[in-house]
């Protein structure tokens, strides 16, 4: 049993056992309180440079499969747990979650009072910390450092605010999800973090998704001839994404039809004008309540997100880029838990997004239609400037 | 969308008495949407036949009526209330049932009364398993390959495809009433043939066998907008096979993935779309195979049940309280969260916590029942603990059980060689004590892997119990006990017990030492969203964690113990006193209810101003204890409104400094201890039936010869009736000393426990009585006179109150000894006395202060709140104030008004619920033993009437006519005449045994003399008179047992008789006042009244 600390940037500590790898790992720490999907949080690329805190006690009972990645590694920069499973027990896993976490070199940390931690985040806000365990614990000449060090260390780390990370989680190279079936479409995915279930999802709808790399110009896009664009989640802040946001407005401009999800709905709330803010401690979880103003329905939904699109919630607004040029924008989703934006939809073109995970790995599936509404649009707009 | 505007008054149907598979849990959501259907401004019409409910307290309903929940009381009141909506999706399957009788009678239609919260077609859909199978196909589920069947030939022709064992549900019953697994053709005729008698519709499902399957249940909610939600995931510890009231549960769900959960969440949204529960709640039942992950939808329920309440009490989410709101046309997002206040209840739980659930079983009250769990549900009652692991809440689980033999230890050499393989080969079939065993295997070497094998429980389960077993061991082996090895432990739920146990020290030591290392508990809340949002509920449960988030306060606080799990003899009637203790203190303390019971109303976090889920042992209260005084004044603890569990740890807790409340510790044992009991009696100068006690078979026989035979015997270490016996003969007694003699040896005690051996009053009338004291002046309650004769236990007695033939010199008589008994013993609160009135000599039998099990009962038929005044009384004030404060009236039990109304309290028994290994009913004879599960109460005007009242609310009523079967002993023979001419003269046919035919013969009753049992069918295949009974021929058995023993003729009759169905009469005095309400249901439907409305008469009488 190797000891581990955690430490935050107010200064508060954490006295636990190392889990995974031992060493010492920096990030924004955030909670997570979905109770199923350890894997696919894991994997999924949002969380980079983030350390996750699993509400959830008991994490690895279900190892790890071949099936479950959303990518093809694991992203989280630490992990928080309180109880790890000593035994993975389930038909489908192939290893024990602890091998996969050393195997990939993840730092993480177990035995800690998570729910006083989760408090103390929802209280403070999202902040820097730090999981160091093992010989990490001491210095150079074999002392123990001190607390005081380590806060230090902590402080010294960079801010998520202000991070341009899009480019180091996106593919390097293009490549081709076919449409299963008869393809009905071909969708330009910017991959900025996307997550496998998503170029799935649209594929299962009969749509050739071409995944493109993050620094693709709107030339690389229209090489593909897409019927549609799609801009994915991924990790950072979206008032950093300079290239990104000036891609989307290409993409605009020409009305070819688009699609947001998550970052890709912060893209297109900046794209359109409107600010970004940072949340205390963002949505993080699979049991989110989401109004879809249209239908008055609610669903429940799957979130990551961190920061959050600045727009009037009550009525149609214009949207403020450029005098107005891209016409007039609802808010198409809220969250009923605290009325955070979830979805934009431009009333003069063809393009919408939401902040939240219809592709739900992990999550729920109730908002599975809306890949059906990017059909639709695909299907409907007719005369973009392609 | 706000609530509905068409509808302004709803018909409340209630679940009636507590029975196997249907409790407490139906007073909790009944309880739940009763206040918010008046918070809503409609007018609330109760109908339930059980008087210990919350529900059924006049406060929560405009019209309550404890009336027979039969269609021809239910339409009496629909025409007199004329109300526009029911809701009928909160009482449980009986009332479910009752609206669709309603429906069939034409009755709803007639009266023009919408249901709300379930509808007709969604029932069928949900229940029927023909069309269910439908519905999962068209859902994309799966369903286990299935056949209906109507008749046993038809089963035999269906098991030829499905194969053995195969699994036999009948449909439209309760709690799994009639199912089970049939492995060869002889279970099948007999399983099916159960089956398809207790089906209403005659039909049952035959389905192909997923034993050792994974098993979950999802609980969802679904609103007129068509939002859904899952409430809560549920896994089986136990995997298929057991019904999942029986099995260990655990929530949320722990061994599937995301993807694997989504598909069984997928599948359980698109099955309530397509049954179509419009608004409300439904449960759904899953199977998974282990090896390959198919899903298997076992059923649904369309209703508030009872995994809706453990759902409830495991995520903080009222399913039944949103159920009612969604019933009168709100949507789930218009409806607040109660626990954050901030969020709306369209969102699904999420849960930093694990919740483990055990049930409690009886077995030990019917030792010819057959223990192995199958898919009917046998348990009586159920613990949940919540922990911040799987360990701590199991470890806190098991003890909540409060049973011998139900925990996990480590006490002796592990098992090993004989003994291990003997126990290994046991745990295939499940049983209550199979994870005790389980656990006891692992400890003995047996690998994960192997005992996974043998018993289909997910190996990530057996891994956790491994831990502990690990834990047991570092804690035994450790040098010390210092922090680290003590930490551990208490993290993965070893009690103190347990603790010290392994360290061969005591309890209190291993507590001293713990509290010296300043390990302590913390205290975390259940707030429905893992802490992302902050919680105005102060709900809470322990875990050895470091944050602990009880909130400071100002007031005074009072500590109410509840009840625990339910069990014989201890169940809703005890936490109705609890709950009405809470309510009572409100105003002037901070309220703070401690238990572990997920059924009840005192567990609803609406009830007490704190709730604390926590297991009533001493560790656990006195933690609980040190938690709230560390958070302000805490004015004392309420111990004696809970029943035996709490009572029993009052001394200690007393001994540790704790301010007990009401009467003291001392003065409780100066009533249990029989010496120092003795004394207050005599002093009183009040007799009590003669009594010894013995060690040796010779001492007993010596002490009987000197009492006088019969003799009531009993082991003086038991409660409640346990290993009572009453006996008539040296040669019985005998018998009954042998017996515990091989029960001492066969638990490896060298010595039989002392037995006590009482006078036995034959012939006496027992009387029971409730009064209040507050050490100057006697509020006697109730009398209540029993119609069974001494030596029934009074809780499986019928009983009527008021007295119906006490004089008023006898009255006072009772009045003097009580307040004797009160002042002797130093009651401050409540106190239940029993008394025996033989040849005119009124005799003490004993005496409980604390509040008893008629307390509600009580309260219900005179309309005084007595537990509320206990309460209040406990906490300081005096009788004279509560009468100036109206919580009393001026005027008590003493005094008879000839116009109060009679109401009769009946038992209800468990029997059909129990069979022996080979099928056969068990034997349904009343004795000193409390068997009985449930009551109901019977409410009119007269005796006979509301007799008959108390027999259709018990069990379907007696019958009006037909053929009735009379066999009695020899002692009764003198006082059966009578009532039997009577039923002759209504028209009924006699049949008799021949001893008793001539009994009758003399007396001018002509009857047909049938045959014996043992004497087998004649030579032309003559029937018996069990032959009769079972072909249906006989509506009602008048059988009195001849003296004990299960090899009489009597067994065999009543057994039949239980199985068949049928009325049943075990004592002369049942009979005659059998004949009388039989008398009074012949007269026409019966009327009803609400309790408001006898309230209003009793005011206008008093005027």
């Amino acid at each position: 049993m190797t000891d581990a600390l955690l430490v935050l940037e107010d200064g508060r500590t954490f006295t636990g056992e190392a889990y995974g790898a031992t060493g010492e790992t920096l990030g924004e720490i955030v909670f997570n309180t979905g109770m199923t999907g350890y894997q696919e949080t894991l994997t999924d690329p949002s969380y980079h440079r983030q350390i996750v805190v699993m509400t959830a006690p008991h994490i690895g009972n279900t190892g790890i499969n071949d099936e479950d990645a959303e990518s093809g590694r694991i992203w989280v920069s630490g992990y928080v747990v309180r109880d790890p499973a000593r035994r993975a027990s389930n038909w489908r896993s192939d290893r024990s979650l602890d091998e996969e976490l050393t195997a990939q070199d993840v730092v993480g940390i177990s035995g800690i009072d998570t729910r006083a931690l989760t408090r103390h985040l929802r209280e403070r806000g999202v902040m820097r910390a730090a999981i160091i365990s093992g010989e990490a614990l001491l210095d150079g000449s074999g002392r123990a450092r001190t607390t005081e060090d380590l806060v230090d260390f902590v402080r010294e780390s960079p801010q998520m605010s202000g991070a341009d990370l899009a480019g180091e989680v996106s593919t390097p190279e293009a490549y081709v999800v076919p449409a299963q079936g008869e393809a009905v479409a071909r969708v330009a995915a910017i991959d900025l973090g996307i997550k496998a279930m998503t170029p799935q999802r649209l594929a299962e709808r009969g749509i050739e998704v071409h995944v493109l790399p993050a620094m693709s110009t709107i030339e690389d896009v229209l090489a593909v001839s897409p019927d549609g664009v799609f801009f994915s989640n991924g990790p950072g802040d979206p008032g950093a994404a300079t290239h990104e946001i000036e891609l989307l407005r290409a993409v605009l401009d020409r009305r070819i039809p688009f699609f947001g999800i998550c970052y890709g709905n912060q893209l297109l709330g900046r794209a359109l004008g409107y600010g970004t803010y940072k949340l205390g401690y963002g949505h993080r979880g699979v049991n989110q309540p989401v109004l879809d103003r249209h239908t008055g329905k609610v669903e429940i939904t799957a979130h990551n997100h961190g920061f959050a699109v600045d727009a009037p919630v009550d009525a149609e607004s214009v949207a403020p880029h450029d005098g107005g040029r891209y016409g007039r924008v609802e808010v198409s989703h809220i969250d009923l838990n605290d009325n955070v934006v979830e979805g934009l939809n431009a009333l003069d073109l063809p393009a919408f997004s939401v902040q939240y995970h219809p592709e739900a790995a992990a999550g729920p599936h109730d908002a599975g239609y809306l890949f059906d509404r990017f059909l639709t649009l695909m299907t409907t707009t007719e005369g973009t400037d392609a | 969308m706000p609530r509905r505007t068409d509808i302004q008054s709803v018909l409340v149907i209630g679940s009636g008495p507590i029975v196997i598979g249907q409790a407490c849990e139906f007073d909790y959501s009944g309880t739940q949407a009763c206040r918010v259907l008046k918070e809503e401004g409609l007018r609330v019409v109760l109908v339930n036949s059980n008087p210990a409910t919350i529900m059924t307290d006049p406060e929560f309903a405009d019209a309550t009526y404890v009336e027979p929940i039969t269609t021809e009381v239910l339409t009496t009141i629909i025409a007199k209330e004329r109300p526009d909506a029911i809701l009928p999706t909160l009482g449980g399957q009986t009332a479910l049932n009752a609206a669709i009788a309603l429906d069939e009678a034409g009755v709803l239609e007639q009266y023009d009364v919408e249901l709300i919260g379930a509808n007709i077609p969604a029932i069928q859909k949900g229940e029927d398993r023909e069309q269910f199978k439908q519905v999962v196909e068209v859902c994309g589920g799966e369903s286990a390959r299935s056949a209906i069947i109507h008749t046993i030939d038809e089963a035999l022709v269906a098991v030829q495809d499905l194969g053995y064992p195969v699994v036999v549900r009948p449909s439209f019953t309760m709690g799994g009433l009639g199912s089970g697994i049939a492995y060869d053709e002889a279970d099948l005729r007999r399983i099916a043939g159960q089956g398809l008698h207790y089906s209403p519709t005659t039909e049952v499902l035959l389905e192909e066998s997923i034993l050792g399957w994974k098993e979950y249940e999802l609980e969802l909610m679904r609103d007129k907008h068509d939002n859904v939600v899952v409430v809560c995931s549920i896994e089986n510890v136990d995997p298929v096979g057991v019904h999942t009231g029986d099995s260990v549960t655990v929530a949320p769900a722990l061994t599937l993935t995301d993807r694997e959960y989504q598909k069984l969440r997928d599948i359980g949204i698109a099955v309530i779309r397509e049954v179509g529960v419009d608004t409300g709640g439904c449960n759904i039942q899953f199977a998974v195979d282990p090896r390959t992950g198919r899903i298997i939808v076992i059923e649904m329920n369309p209703r508030v049940s009872r995994s809706s309440a453990l759902a409830s009490k495991a995520t903080g989410f009222p399913i039944a309280k949103i159920a009612a709101r969604l019933a009168v046309g709100y949507t789930l997002d218009e409806i607040p969260n109660d626990i954050t206040g901030s969020t709306p209840a369209s969102f699904e739980p999420t849960l930093d916590y694990v919740v483990v659930k055990v049930p409690r079983f009886a077995f030990e009250k019917f030792p010819a029942a057959d223990p192995t769990l199958t898919t009917t549900m046998k348990s009586v009652g159920e613990a949940m603990a919540l922990g911040r692991n799987f360990t701590e809440a199991l470890g806190k689980a098991l003890r909540s059980i409060d049973k011998k033999g139900t925990n996990f230890h480590w006490e002796g050499e592990a098992l090993a060689g004989d003994a291990l393989d003997a126990l290994t080969a046991t745990i295939d079939h499940p049983t209550e004590h199979r994870l005790v065993d389980v656990q006891q295997v692992l400890r003995a070497g047996v690998g994960v892997d192997e005992v996974y094998e043998i018993t289909g429980i997910d190996p990530w389960f057996l891994d956790q119990i491994q831990l502990m077993n690990e834990v047991a061991a570092e804690v035994a082996a450790a040098p010390e006990l210092n922090r680290s090895v003590l930490a551990r432990a208490k993290r993965h739920g070893l009690s103190d017990a347990q603790i010290a146990s392994l360290r061969g020290m005591s309890e209190d030591v291993a507590r001293e030492v713990r509290h010296a290392l300043g390990l302590r508990p913390v205290f975390k809340t259940v707030d429905t969203c893992a802490a992302e949002f902050a919680a105005s509920t102060p709900y809470h449960y322990s875990s050895y964690d470091e944050e602990t988030e009880v909130a400071p306060r100002e007031r005074p606080a009072v500590l109410i113990l509840g009840s625990g799990p339910n069990r014989i003899g201890q169940g809703i009637e005890f936490d109705y006193s609890c709950v009405h203790a809470a309510l009572a203190l409100k105003d002037r303390f901070e309220t703070v209810m401690v238990n572990c019971n997920p059924e009840t109303v005192s567990t609803d976090y609406d009830t007490a101003d704190r709730l604390y889920f926590e297991p009533l042992t001493f560790e656990d209260v006195l933690e609980v204890y040190e938690a709230e005084r560390a958070a302000g004044p805490v004015a004392g603890l309420i111990v004696q409104l809970g029943g035996q569990t709490p009572l029993s740890l009052a001394q200690r807790l007393a001994d540790a400094g704790l301010p007990i409340l009401g009467t003291s510790p001392e003065a409780i044992d100066a009533a249990e201890d029989r010496g120092v009991f003795g004394g207050v009696l005599a002093e009183a100068g009040l007799p009590a039936p003669a009594f010894g006690t013995a060690t040796t078979l010779a001492a007993a026989k010596a002490t009987a010869e000197r009492i006088g035979y019969p003799v009531l015997v009993r082991p003086s270490y038991v409660l409640g009736g346990r290993g009572m016996e009453i006996v008539y003969s040296a040669e019985q007694l005998t018998e009954y000393v042998e017996r515990a003699l091989a029960d001492a040896a066969g638990s490896g005690r060298a010595h039989m426990p002392p037995l006590l051996i009482d006078r036995f009053l034959d012939d006496a009338i027992e009387i029971d009585v409730d009064a209040l004291y507050d050490g100057t002046e006697l509020f006697l309650g109730g009398v209540m006179e029993h119609i069974e004769e001494a030596g029934i236990h009074s809780g499986d007695s019928a009983c009527v109150l008021p007295p119906i033939t006490l004089s008023a010199a006898e009255l006072e008589r009772i009045r003097v000894s009580t307040e004797a008994i009160a002042r002797g013993v130093g009651v401050r609160g409540l106190l239940n006395i029993q008394f025996a009135l033989a040849s005119d000599v009124l005799y003490v039998l004993e005496a409980n202060p604390r509040a008893s099990r008629t307390v509600p009962f009580v309260s219900k038929a005179t309309g005084v709140p007595l537990a509320k005044a206990a309460a209040l009384v406990m906490t300081g004030s005096t009788i004279a104030e509560l009468r100036g404060s109206g919580v009393l009236p001026a005027t008590d039990a003493r005094v008879v008004d000839l116009d109060a109304p009679i109401a009769v309290k009946e038992a209800v028994l468990p029997f059909k619920r129990f069979r022996t290994a080979d099928g056969t009913a068990v034997d349904t004879v009343l004795g000193p033993e409390m068997r009985s599960t449930g009551e109901v109460m019977g409410f009119d005007s007269d005796f006979p009437t509301a007799f008959a009242k108390s027999q259709s609310a018990a069990f379907g009523g007696l019958p009006t006519g037909g053929t009735v079967f009379i066999s009695v002993a020899d002692r009764d023979k003198r006082s059966i005449v009578f009532p039997v001419k009577r039923l002759s003269e209504l028209g009924f046919e006699i049949l008799a045994t021949e001893g008793t035919a001539a009994v009758l013969k003399r007396s001018g009753i002509d009857s047909t003399v049938v045959r014996k049992h043992s004497a087998g069918r004649g030579s032309a295949g003559e029937p018996t008179i069990v032959d009769l009974i079972a072909a249906g021929d006989v509506d009602m058995v008048v059988n009195t047992p001849s003296g004990q023993g299960a090899r009489a003729d009597g067994y065999e009759i009543r057994a039949a008789t239980t199985a068949a169905d049928k009325a049943i009469v075990t004592t002369v005095q049942q009979l005659s006042a059998a004949v009388q309400a039989i008398e009074a249901a012949r007269s026409g439907p019966f009327r009803v009244a609400s309790l408001q409305e006898h309230d209003a008469a009793r005011l206008a009488a008093a005027l």
